[in-house]
């Protein structure tokens, strides 16, 4: 029983109207292997995005605009907070469970790094692959490249306790449980310096300085990224690494017999229990691989910033997070990396340069960034007026580039 | 007719698939089904008709893991299924239908097909992401399924089409191949006609028995319009109030003085 397939459909299957609306070049196009056409877009992106510190000062050179351009070191926080974005677009967008919480494993991710690569625990002194610390330094100081993986796990774990309770929750409970949550861990942080006389977190102080990632000069790499002359374009590469893995792994999850079940939960949970899906398992691990991705994110960034604060884990970086995936799109990976992007830079530098822009050319002292939480909102209220699925919506798009979402010869095929 | 009465006399296979004995469910003070034993054949096709509000769906539901029987005992395939989970009964082997459509609308005819073979694919969390050999196997040898699924199920064409998009008939049509898909011994069907004309009605019943024959399943439906069973059924149950009222082939149902009265009133016999 072969079925023929329309994609690359020929003869009277094929609706006639298209070719002929294709100017030649996209004629040419179409001809291209269908690998080369996917993997286009993506390949160029991540050029153009990867050389931005190469040209970063001769756009920032241009006049009247170049301010708005951000820094390197302003893009490295737009990246990790894009990172977080899929993350939690693996929970909120394919899964559809509603998470308010996702800063908890943001700080879990964060204050593993603190606890494996700094001076937090001075009744110890242990060090294993670090690059660039001093051998005398007391505390745990690991290597970055395994803090990484391990805050991922950590919080992975993080992430089933939280999950197992409270994913039996279903929509408006599970949000506000996961809320409470998000409440929780930065408060234990707040209040960790004195369990039962052990300092874990150092309180409201944070635990700071973190170290910064190095290679120990293996292959000629840097031997450590804070003290070397281009510190945040290393920081920056490795950022965008991350967040390339980060992608890729959401990419092919979602086209994975789990995705599948994540987005048939999505749709209808009843449904789904009914096909084999095993729910509480299944949204489970939603919840633990968004988590994995917000603690490697967090922990990455405590480094880059060299400390972990517990004034950084507010609940308003669960809704920015939010906001960020539901501007760009519930579910979709181009829309996420989008609306993290241009969130996270409204919020690094945009609206400061908008503001400053704005005072010295027209005389208004008016400054955005206070109101920033304000214009996210708006922001949000005016996508769900006009494209309540998010710059980038998530499936039809795809069903777009592959074919007609509609043609007759569809209509023929009853039997 | 793929099933005429005559095939009914002989026996078609050892045995029931499923075995229901005093099965009951209450909700708070009501009983919605009052200890009902009933038993699937293998390979045959059963229906359990009732007025609205009989307990069929309850049973039904009971049968699939979506309720917990108050007392009595299911047994599918020699396996106890009483109060198990839903999609540990789908994976022993009964697959479902839903009365008003459940399609996984955003997702197309294609995957919701391929969702419907979760429990029948082993592609784990780091296997996917790394795509080894064995889990692109897999991936394509499932796509492939999904695909004759569709087309036995006369969805050719359609696999790429979001189901919500999909005209009515198509969609009951693709939640049998999303059901199919679970590689079910028993495929339960509940009012799979709702909605229909009486021309759709006839061809979706062609096409369960055709089911049956071809793929050897067992099949219960469940319908509260008794003329649309009539033709494919081997033998009839009916539910009033929760209890099994008779039981037995179409014809003789038809002519049931009881059956009649659940469905017309009492006085429809005096008249």
């Amino acid at each position: 029983m072969k079925v023929p397939t329309r994609l690359g459909g020929s003869g009277p299957d094929k609706h006639p109207g298209v070719d002929a609306q294709r100017g030649p070049v996209q004629q040419q196009w179409d001809r291209l292997p269908r690998l080369v056409r996917e993997l286009a877009l993506p390949v160029v992106v991540i050029l153009v995005t990867f050389l931005y510190p190469q040209y970063v000062d001769s756009l920032k050179g241009i006049q009247s605009v170049g301010d708005f351009f951000p820094s390197v070191g302003s893009v490295v926080i737009m990246i990790v907070f894009t990172m977080m974005a899929v993350g939690l677009n693996i929970v909120v967008g394919y899964a559809g469970l509603l998470d308010l919480g996702y800063v908890a494993f943001y700080a879990a991710g964060a204050y593993t790094a603190a606890w494996l690569a700094s001076q937090q625990f001075e009744q110890w002194s242990f060090h294993f692959g670090d690059s660039g610390v001093l051998p005398t330094l007391s505390g745990i100081h690991l290597s970055i490249w395994m803090v990484l993986p391990l805050a991922g796990i950590f919080t992975l774990v993080v992430g089933i306790l939280i999950g197992l309770p409270t994913l039996r929750l279903r929509g408006d409970y599970l949000a506000i449980v996961t809320l409470g949550f998000g409440e929780i861990i930065p408060q234990f942080v707040r209040n960790g310096d004195n369990i039962h006389g052990f300092d874990l977190t150092h309180g409201t102080f944070g635990i700071s300085p973190i170290d910064a990632p190095g290679f120990n000069g293996l292959l000629g790499l840097p031997v450590n990224y804070r003290q070397s002359l281009n510190s945040q374009e290393l920081f920056f590469y490795t950022a965008m690494v991350l967040l390339l893995i980060t992608v890729f792994c959401s990419w092919r999850l979602r086209d994975s017999r789990l995705g599948r079940a994540w987005i048939a939960i999505r749709e209808d949970e009843t449904a789904a229990a009914a096909m084999g899906i095993p729910l509480m398992r299944t949204k489970t691990w939603a919840y633990a691989i968004g988590a994995f991705f917000g603690g490697v994110a967090g922990a990455f960034y405590a480094s880059f910033k060299s400390g972990a604060f517990p004034a950084d884990f507010y609940f308003n970086i669960s809704v920015f997070l939010l906001c960020m995936v539901i501007l760009g799109g519930m579910g979709s990976i181009w829309g996420v990396l989008i609306g993290g992007m241009v969130l996270g830079y409204l919020n690094v530098e945009g609206l400061s340069t908008i503001g400053s822009k704005l005072s010295s050319s027209t005389g208004i002292n008016f400054e955005p960034s206070k109101y920033q939480f304000g214009i996210y909102g708006l922001i949000i209220v005016i996508m769900m007026l006009f494209r309540p699925t998010g710059l980038i919506s998530e499936r039809r798009h795809k069903l777009e580039l592959e074919e007609g979402v509609h043609d007759e010869a569809l209509y023929e095929s009853r039997s | 007719m793929s099933a005429t009465p005559e095939q009914v006399e002989e026996p078609r296979a050892e045995g029931d698939v499923l075995v229901a004995t005093a099965v009951r469910k209450e909700f708070g003070g009501l009983v919605a089904v009052d200890d009902v034993d009933f038993a699937i054949p293998r390979k045959g096709i059963v229906s359990l008709i009732g007025p609205n509000g009989a307990g069929k769906t309850t049973f039904f539901n009971m049968l699939t893991g979506v309720y917990r029987p108050t007392a009595g005992q299911i047994v599918f395939d020699g396996h106890d299924v009483t109060g198990k989970p839903p999609h540990a009964i789908t994976e022993l082997g009964i697959g479902r239908t839903f009365q008003n459509i459940r399609l996984f609308g955003q997702m197309t005819a294609k995957e919701n097909v391929l969702v419907g073979m979760h429990s029948r694919l082993r592609g784990g969390i780091l296997g996917s992401i790394v795509g080894t050999p064995r889990i692109r196997r897999e991936e394509k040898e499932a796509d492939e399924k999904a695909r004759e699924l569709l087309q036995y199920s006369g969805l050719r064409g359609r696999h790429n089409e979001l189901s919500r998009n999909l005209p009515y008939g198509d969609q009951r049509r693709l939640e049998v191949a999303r059901a199919l898909a679970t590689n079910p011994k028993l495929l339960l069907l509940d009012e799979p006609t709702a909605g229909m004309n009486p021309q759709e009605s006839v061809e979706f019943m062609n096409f369960v028995g055709r089911v049956r024959d071809e793929l050897g399943l067992s099949v219960l439906m469940i319908e509260h319009d008794m003329k649309v069973v009539m033709g494919v059924s081997e033998r009839v149950t009916v539910l009033d109030y929760g209890k099994k009222i008779a039981e037995g082939l179409p014809k003789e149902i038809q002519r049931n003085e009881a059956v009649i009265e659940a469905y017309l009133g009492s006085g429809a016999l005096a008249g």
